[in-house]
C-alpha cells in the first residue's frame, strides 16, 4: 500500500508547476477573461502539446506517451492551480476518455493522434436547459444525420469535434459530429467564468457517426462522467490550495489595528477552516486516482467522494479568499475571482454536487453489507 | 499510488485474520457492558496478542513488538477492528505514556514499564490537565518541591482519563513559579498508589465517568522519577502530545453500514428516511468525511514508512471525527421524530449507541485539544500564522492574574 505520488510523479508535478507559473500567471487567465474575441489561450495550449501532455495517458500507438492517471491527475492539479485557460477537460477527460472507452480502432486511430498533437479540441455536449441531461433527450439522430440544439457546450465555440447525447429510435447514445459543417449553428454565450468559453450548439441534420454500441449511451455517459470527475477534482484542488495560499500571504500582509489579521482567530480559523476542507478532498481524490488507474471496482464510489469533497473544498476556498481579502478582493483587478468562477465552472461541468451527492448514497446503499462487526471502545 | 497491498502485505494480512480468528472470536465484549467487565476482557485480549508479537507490530523486538512496518501495524489494526474486541484501555499508555519513557527515562525504567504495558498488566494515565489548564495547559499549578531528598508534590489534575483503573502516570508539575509558565515545569512519572494521590470520578454528562480529578496531597516523588531536565517539562509534554496527535483521529461512531440500516428501517412518508434526498445528501457528505478521515491516516502512515515525518495533515483528525459524529447523532436522533427521546436500550436505536453517542459527542469537541486550540495549531503550525498575543508573555508564574 502506498498513499502518495512516487517520486517521479512528484517530478512531474514540480515541472508543471514550474512551467505555469512562468506561461500561465494570472495575467494570461485575464486576457482570455477579459477578451470576448479570445476563448483559449492558444499558446499555453500549444505549449502543453509540445510538452506531451495532451497525449498523456493516449496509448504511444496513437502517438501520446502511454503514462497512467495519476500522472495526468498530477497535472491536472497544477492546471487548477494556475486556473489554466485551455480546454484541456473538454478535450481529453471528456472526449478522449469517450474515444478510448467506446471509440471503434477506426475512430481512435483517427482522432488520438490528432489530440496528441494539439490539433484538435474536442466537446461534450450533453446539456439541453436546466436540470440534469435527460435520458430522454430532444436532440434526435436519424439515417446518420443529427438534428437539435445543446445548451451549454464548454468550448462548445472553439471545439473541432463534439461527443453529442441524442437519440435514435428512442436510445440515447453518443455521437460524433464535426463542426465545421454547415449543418451545425454555433452561438457564443457569455460565462460565468468567462476563462472558460461556452456556447451553443445547433443541428440541423449535420451528419454524425454514433459511438461505441446503440443504446449503450446512457450508461458511458456515466462512465466518462465517472473518469472526468476524478481529474476535474485534482484540477478543484490546486485551485482550493492556492486560494489557500493567497489567503494566508494576504493574511500574513495585512495590518489592522497595528497587527497582521492572520493574528486574529477569525481569520486564523477560517484559514485552518479551508485547509482542514482541503485536505479532505485531496485524501479522497489519492484514492480516485488509484481506482481510475487501475479500473478498481471502488471507482463509482470513489471518484463521487472526490468530486463531492473537492467541489466543497473549492467552493469554499474560493469564497473565503475574497472574504480574507476585504475590499480589495471585491475588486475586478484582483484575482480572487478569478478562482471564484472557476470554482463554480469546475463543479458544474461534469453535474452539479447535489447530482453526485444521490449517486454517491445509490451506490452505498446498493453496496453488499460489509463483515465489519462493532468496533472496540 | 496503490490502495491494494502489496504481495508481502497480502501474505501478512492473512495471516493477521487466520490468527484473529483463531484467537479474536473468545475476547470480543459488548461496548456496554460494566467497565470492570470489559477490562478483564481487554487485559486478556491484550496478553494473547502480546504472546503472539501483534501487541504493538511496529515496536521493536526489545521491547516486545516483531519489528514490523508501520503499515503492518495498520493491517493488524484495520483487521482487529473487525472484531468487538476492546482495545482502547491502553491506547494512553502504549500510544503517549511509553514513548515518552522511551525518549526520556533511563534503560532501567524502559525495560520495567514496556512489557508489562504491552501485555496488559499495567494501565498508564497522563495527570496533565487542571481546573485552571486545560487549553492553557502550560499554566499548571500543581507544585512539586525539593524537600527532604525528594519531590514533595501538591494539587489538583482534572480530566485524567482511566485514573481510576491506572497503575502509572505522567505527572507534568510546576517546580519553578518565579519564572515564566513555560520554564518553569517538570515532567515526572508517578506510581498510582503512592501515598497522597486520590483518585475521585468524574460523572459525565453522558453517565459514565471515563474522566477523574486526581488530587495530590504532600504526594513523594523520587527523583529517579523526573522526566528530561529540571524546568524541561514542557518540553516533554510536547512530546507526549505530539503522540496523542497520531494516535487520536480516528473515525467514531456507526459505521455506514449501522446508519444506512437504521435509515432503512424509519418510515418517513411512504418511504423510508433513506429514500428522503435531504438525508442522502447528508449521508453523502458524512461518507466523504469518514473516508477522507482514513485515507489521511494512511497517508500520514506512508509519510511514516518511507521514513518522512508525517505531514501536519494528521492533525485534522479529531476536529474532523468529532464533529462530524455529533452532526450525525444530531441528524439519526432526529430522524426518529419522537421515538427518538427514548433512551432505553430496549426500545432505542442500536441498543442506545447512538444516544450514548449524541451525549458523548459534545466531550470530544473538547477533549484532547478543543475545537479552538486545533485550528490555532493548524492556523500557526501548519499554515505559519503569527500566534496569539499573549498577556502572560515574559510574566514569572506566580505574578500571572488568574481571574479567582
Amino acid at each position: 500500500m502506498d498513499f502518495d505520488f512516487s517520486e517521479e510523479q512528484k517530478q512531474l508535478q514540480q515541472g508543471a508547476r514550474r512551467f505555469l507559473e512562468d506561461r500561465c500567471p494570472p495575467s494570461a487567465v485575464r486576457a482570455v477573461l477579459e477578451n470576448p474575441e479570445l476563448s483559449f489561450d492558444r499558446g499555453l495550449w500549444a505549449g502543453l502539446a509540445q510538452l506531451g501532455w495532451l497525449g498523456t495517458v493516449i496509448p504511444e500507438v496513437h502517438g501520446g506517451l502511454g503514462l497512467g492517471y495519476v500522472e495526468l491527475c498530477a497535472i491536472a492539479e497544477e492546471l487548477g492551480r494556475a486556473v489554466a485557460p485551455v480546454p484541456f477537460a473538454s478535450t481529453l477527460y471528456f472526449f478522449a476518455e469517450a474515444l478510448l472507452l467506446a471509440g471503434s480502432p477506426a475512430q481512435q486511430a483517427e482522432w488520438l493522434p490528432k489530440i496528441a498533437r494539439g490539433e484538435l479540441i474536442g466537446c461534450f455536449a450533453t446539456a439541453e436547459g436546466p436540470g440534469r441531461p435527460s435520458s430522454s433527450p430532444t436532440t434526435v439522430v436519424e439515417a446518420g444525420r443529427i438534428t437539435g440544439t445543446k445548451i451549454p457546450v464548454t468550448d462548445g465555440g472553439i471545439a473541432h469535434v463534439a461527443m453529442v447525447l441524442a437519440a435514435a429510435a428512442g436510445a440515447p447514445g453518443l455521437y460524433l459530429v464535426q463542426l465545421g459543417q454547415t449543418a451545425v449553428q454555433r452561438v457564443p454565450l457569455s460565462s460565468l467564468d468567462g476563462s472558460r468559453g461556452i456556447a451553443s450548439l445547433s443541428f440541423d441534420g449535420a451528419r454524425a457517426e454514433p459511438l461505441g454500441r446503440p443504446g449503450a449511451g446512457l450508461h458511458l455517459v456515466d462512465r466518462v462522467l465517472q473518469r472526468a470527475a476524478v481529474l476535474l477534482a485534482f484540477e478543484q484542488i490546486g485551485g482550493a490550495d492556492r486560494c489557500l495560499q493567497m489567503a494566508r500571504d494576504y493574511a500574513l500582509q495585512r495590518y489592522v489595528f497595528g497587527r497582521p489579521i492572520g493574528s486574529f482567530q477569525a481569520v486564523k480559523h477560517r484559514l485552518a477552516d479551508m485547509y482542514v476542507r482541503n485536505e479532505l478532498a485531496r485524501s479522497n481524490a489519492y484514492c480516485a486516482a488509484w481506482a481510475l488507474d487501475t479500473n478498481a471496482g471502488e471507482l463509482p464510489i470513489a471518484a463521487a467522494s472526490a468530486r463531492l469533497a473537492a467541489s466543497d473544498a473549492f467552493g469554499f476556498a474560493a469564497k473565503e479568499n475574497i472574504h480574507i481579502h476585504g475590499g480589495i478582493g471585491f475588486t475586478w483587478e484582483a484575482d480572487p475571482h478569478l478562482f471564484f468562477r472557476r470554482a463554480r465552472q469546475l463543479s458544474l461541468v461534469a453535474g452539479a454536487p447535489a447530482v453526485w451527492g444521490e449517486q454517491l448514497a445509490a451506490a452505498l446503499s446498493s453496496r453488499p453489507a460489509s463483515s465489519v462487526v462493532e468496533c472496540g471502545t | 499510488m496503490n490502495f491494494n497491498d502489496s504481495p508481502q502485505e497480502s501474505i501478512y494480512r492473512a495471516t493477521v485474520r487466520e490468527w484473529l480468528a483463531n484467537n479474536a472470536p473468545r475476547y470480543t465484549v459488548s461496548r456496554r457492558a460494566p467497565e470492570v467487565e470489559r477490562l478483564g476482557i481487554a487485559r486478556a485480549w491484550q496478553a494473547c496478542k502480546a504472546a503472539a508479537g501483534y501487541a504493538r507490530v511496529s515496536w521493536p523486538r526489545d521491547w516486545g513488538g516483531t519489528g514490523g512496518t508501520t503499515i503492518q501495524q495498520m493491517i493488524f489494526t484495520e483487521e482487529e477492528a473487525r472484531y468487538g474486541v476492546p482495545t482502547g484501555f491502553f491506547g494512553i499508555g502504549l500510544g503517549m505514556c511509553i514513548p515518552t519513557l522511551m525518549r526520556f527515562a533511563g534503560i532501567a525504567t524502559q525495560q520495567r514499564f514496556a512489557g508489562p504495558a504491552l501485555r496488559g498488566e499495567q494501565i498508564w494515565c497522563q495527570l496533565f490537565s487542571e481546573p485552571g489548564a486545560g487549553s492553557d495547559l502550560a499554566a499548571s499549578r500543581t507544585r512539586a518541591v525539593w524537600q527532604d531528598d525528594s519531590w514533595l508534590v501538591n494539587g489538583q489534575k482534572v480530566w485524567t482519563t482511566g485514573a481510576h483503573y491506572s497503575d502509572y502516570g505522567l505527572l507534568l508539575a510546576r517546580t519553578d513559579a518565579s519564572v515564566p509558565k513555560h520554564t518553569g515545569l517538570t515532567m515526572f512519572w508517578i506510581d498510582m498508589k503512592t501515598p497522597g494521590v486520590e483518585v475521585r470520578p468524574i460523572h459525565q454528562m453522558s453517565g459514565g465517568s471515563d474522566f477523574n480529578e486526581v488530587y495530590l496531597t504532600d504526594a513523594r516523588v523520587p527523583d529517579s522519577q523526573r522526566l528530561g531536565d529540571v524546568g524541561a517539562g514542557w518540553k516533554v509534554a510536547l512530546v507526549t502530545l505530539m503522540n496523542e496527535r497520531v494516535e487520536g483521529g480516528k473515525d467514531r461512531g456507526p459505521a455506514t453500514e449501522q446508519i444506512l440500516a437504521l435509515a432503512r428501517s424509519i418510515p418517513r412518508g411512504t418511504a423510508s428516511v433513506l429514500e428522503d434526498p435531504a438525508f442522502r445528501q447528508k449521508l453523502a457528505m458524512w461518507y466523504v468525511q469518514a473516508e477522507g478521515l482514513r485515507f489521511t491516516r494512511l497517508r500520514t502512515l506512508t509519510a511514516l514508512s518511507r521514513g518522512q515525518i508525517p505531514g501536519p495533515e494528521s492533525s485534522i483528525g479529531k476536529l474532523v471525527a468529532a464533529n462530524r459524529l455529533q452532526d450525525l447523532t444530531n441528524e439519526l436522533i432526529e430522524c426518529h421524530d419522537q421515538f427518538g427521546l427514548i433512551d432505553d436500550a430496549a426500545h432505542a436505536a442500536m441498543g442506545g449507541s447512538l444516544h450514548h453517542d449524541y451525549l458523548y459527542a459534545p466531550g470530544l469537541r473538547i477533549a484532547g485539544g478543543t475545537d479552538e486550540i486545533l485550528k490555532n495549531i493548524i492556523a500557526e503550525r501548519v499554515l505559519g500564522l503569527p500566534g496569539d498575543i499573549r498577556e502572560d508573555k515574559g510574566i514569572a508564574f506566580k505574578d500571572l492574574p488568574t481571574g479567582r
